[in-house]
């Protein structure tokens, strides 16, 4: 794997491995000291163009555990307008010496241009409303160890509800979660779809209280206050009282259902509760998990087999 | 302006198709008879002779859109490498639009963009005025001041009209200075961000998309507008099959809308996109595989009348840019033709009356081209070898732009001398000035 630009490119074997691969990157940082060599020597280039405080943090943390040296470029778009291109963005730091680039774009398809101005690895952090494979994966990880599914999400129903249609998220979720055997209902009214659906896995429901009972996960996605501005939705009021986490809906979940969301969160509005009091909730886990899965990314870009992290305990390699 | 023969052609115009040489001498066609040689020879002026074996000789062909970027984005193109990209696509006659820097709403605008045309002397520019002021659609352009000076088509191509008052005005005010307006269709609230047609790839690729019902809104309102004022409207860049179908029917009651289709609408589709490949971004968008049915149909039965390339020339670091940010067009001077006989399954005639004189007439260029192969008339002719093929190399093109979506790909159909004004202004594939 020379790139990570869309979860789409994976299959369900490979989205394993890399879930495999997660798990001993858990274990690495769970130990007291929690840094291995494995990335030592190479260079990864964390370049937001977007403002993203905490997927930056996330990466930057993976990158330093696996020893690599970090580099940060934060690129608002304002500067970029003032004249370089991407290209030359690309290309002069490039010139620098990089092994890999973690890119966050507000444009769509913005890493997947970058491959063609640079020989080192591409990591898509989220590009626009397209891909946010990263995402994916943390979450596969974390609904595969909080429901003890280790091979795959045969027969498990997963709602993602709420405004699919600009959500990079809801993209790779949808890809990655029936990929895996999953069955995915998005929920939202129909201005905050995607023009057209026909050709995606799913079903889609106006209608989130007629599922309640029967999901396994509930993934809650970021309401944007813009949305009103296009009259998408007519208030938020309105939204939360259709498609908002309520404790009257949390309350109709299966015992064991997951509660998911990307962050951050708008509390009272699609989290119309505390998560801390729900017991379902995996929103933390699911940033712990980040951590992790981003540092199974890297070392797969990345690594050269003969210096993996060796599980000190047992010794075994994964 | 020399003597020229073209010999061994086949002479093909609205009159119907016969084997002739052509003769032309200052600046007319002065025969057109089979074997011409001798006759020619007898003259000691000189003579240029120019082989049309296997070719097609017609009347030069006439493009009703065309941005050559000059005055104010020069760096994309000027009217002297645009003017050459159309003589070696057989054009004599362009119309440029008006979304310069300045814009064409002013005498002195029109009358640089006509200098720098004679200047460069490759084909007849005919510069497209403004609807409105600065295409701000708020106030009319000196629509009569233009007409008087011979402009025929007007357009705020790039943006629609967007106030129906206005436009239902402008129509009432062009009706009796006999002038066309020419609409560029979207309705821009329903496109705002838009940078590809709205279906399943961009739902697919998180792209905002730009909806069909845009163009055709806009479309079926003008058509009632033209209905109200008895004035003229041409619908620029049809790319919805539900244009066409609402055309076609406006023409059925027999009110006086013309329309045209651009190359990339009936051969490209939203597919393209999946590359984030800047070069396959254009305004309106690439659609899909029925809407290219619905266009080939509507040439096919003269719902479209014309085929005209929305030549947009941009230079490459502006479309090495996210979709989002990279501006729309797409070059279409010198793969018009070829397009028309690879993709289009119609008879050569059909083509080239789609290239020529029905574009001729719509913009008001036929006293000068689109005319017979005959005696008398103005010499500005196209010969072309509809069996030859070649492949589309973007360095190779005349425009100072580079972005075609027709990279690499081998058409059928290449010009092979163009004669403007009398004179041959390529020959054998090469621009002569």
């Amino acid at each position: 794997m020379k790139h990570l630009l869309d979860i789409g490119d994976l299959d369900a074997a490979a989205i394993v491995h890399l879930l495999d691969l997660t798990d001993h990157m858990v274990e690495i940082n769970r130990r007291p000291m929690p840094k291995v060599p494995a990335l030592r020597g190479k260079t990864v280039v964390n370049l937001f163009f977007e403002d993203s405080t905490r997927t930056r943090t996330s990466f930057d943390t993976a990158a330093r555990r696996l020893s690599a040296d970090v580099m940060n470029f934060a690129v608002s778009s304002s500067s970029v307008n003032k004249g370089e291109s991407l290209r030359d963005t690309i290309e002069t730091i490039t010139a620098m010496g990089v092994d890999a680039f973690v890119v966050r774009h507000s444009s769509s398809g913005a890493p997947t241009l970058i491959t063609r101005w640079t020989n080192a690895s591409i990591v898509n952090a989220g590009d626009g409303w397209h891909q946010h494979p990263t995402q994916a994966l943390l979450d596969c990880y974390t609904i595969r160890t909080a429901l003890q599914r280790p091979t795959g999400f045969d027969g498990l129903r997963i709602a993602i509800v709420g405004d699919v249609k600009h959500s990079r998220v809801a993209r790779s979720d949808v890809q990655a979660f029936t990929a895996l055997g999953a069955h995915v209902t998005l929920v939202a009214p129909p201005t905050l779809l995607p023009p057209d659906t026909s050709g995606w896995p799913v079903d889609v429901s106006h209608d989130l209280d007629a599922l309640l009972p029967d999901l396994d996960v509930v993934y809650l996605l970021r309401m944007q206050r813009e949305r009103m501005r296009d009259a998408l939705v007519p208030s938020l009021r309105e939204y939360t009282a259709r498609y908002g986490l309520t404790p009257e809906r949390a309350a109709r979940l299966a015992p064991h259902a997951l509660v998911m969301h990307p962050g951050p969160m708008n509390r009272g509005v699609e989290m119309a509760v505390d998560p801390a009091e729900l017991p379902g909730s995996v929103v933390l886990q699911q940033v712990t998990n980040g951590v992790a899965v981003r540092m199974a990314v890297l070392f797969e870009l990345l690594g050269s087999g003969s210096d993996l992290p060796a599980d000190t305990e047992t010794g075994t390699r994964p | 302006m020399t003597r020229i023969l073209i010999r061994n052609g086949t002479v093909l115009d609205q009159r119907g198709e016969r084997r002739a040489d052509v003769l032309v001498d200052g600046g007319v066609v002065t025969a057109v008879a089979p074997d011409l040689s001798a006759s020619a020879d007898d003259d000691t002026a000189p003579l240029t002779v120019l082989d049309a074996d296997g070719c097609i000789v017609s009347p030069g062909f006439v493009d009703l859109h065309v941005h050559l970027r000059e005055p104010g984005r020069e760096e994309a193109e000027t009217i002297e490498t645009g003017s050459r990209a159309a003589a070696l696509g057989g054009f004599t006659a362009i119309v440029a639009m008006p979304n310069t820097e300045p814009p064409h709403d002013s005498l002195t605008t029109i009358e640089f963009v006509r200098a720098q045309a004679r200047r460069a002397g490759l084909c007849e520019v005919a510069p497209a005025g403004c609807i409105t002021l600065g295409r701000a659609g708020e106030h009319l352009a000196p629509l009569g001041e233009l007409a008087a000076a011979g402009v025929h088509l007007f357009t705020d191509d790039g943006n629609g009209v967007q106030d129906p008052a206005l436009m239902r005005r402008a129509l009432e005010y062009a009706r009796p200075l006999g002038i066309v307006l020419a609409q560029h269709c979207e309705v821009a609230s329903l496109t705002k961000g838009a940078v590809m047609h709205e279906g399943s790839c961009c739902s697919h690729l998180g792209l905002p998309g730009w909806p069909a019902i845009a163009e055709e809104l806009m479309v079926h309102r003008d058509i009632e507008l033209s209905r109200l004022t008895g004035a003229p409207v041409h619908f620029l860049h049809l790319s919805t099959a539900r244009s066409v179908q609402l055309v076609r029917a406006a023409k059925a009651e027999g009110l006086a809308v013309t329309a045209e289709a651009a190359p990339h609408h009936f051969t490209l589709t939203d597919e393209l996109l999946r590359t984030f490949d800047a070069t396959y971004k254009v305004n309106p968008p690439l659609r899909t595989p029925d809407d290219i049915a619905a266009i080939k149909a509507g040439l096919r039965d003269g719902t479209i009348d014309a085929i005209a390339t929305d030549h947009a020339p941009h230079p490459p670091e502006s479309k090495e840019a996210p979709l989002d940010q990279a501006p729309p067009g797409m070059l279409g001077l010198e793969t018009a033709l070829a397009l028309a006989i690879t993709e289009l399954d119609l008879p050569i005639a059909d083509v080239v009356a789609a290239l020529s004189w029905k574009p001729a007439a719509i913009a008001g260029l036929d006293a000068r081209h689109g005319r017979p192969v005959e005696v008398g008339e103005p010499a500005n002719l196209a010969v072309f070898d509809p069996t030859a093929t070649w492949t589309v190399v973007p360095a190779r093109l005349a425009s100072k732009s580079r972005n075609t979506p027709y990279a690499g790909r081998t058409l059928r159909g290449r010009v092979r001398h163009t004669v403007f004004g009398g004179d041959a202004v390529v020959i054998d594939g090469v621009a002569q000035r």
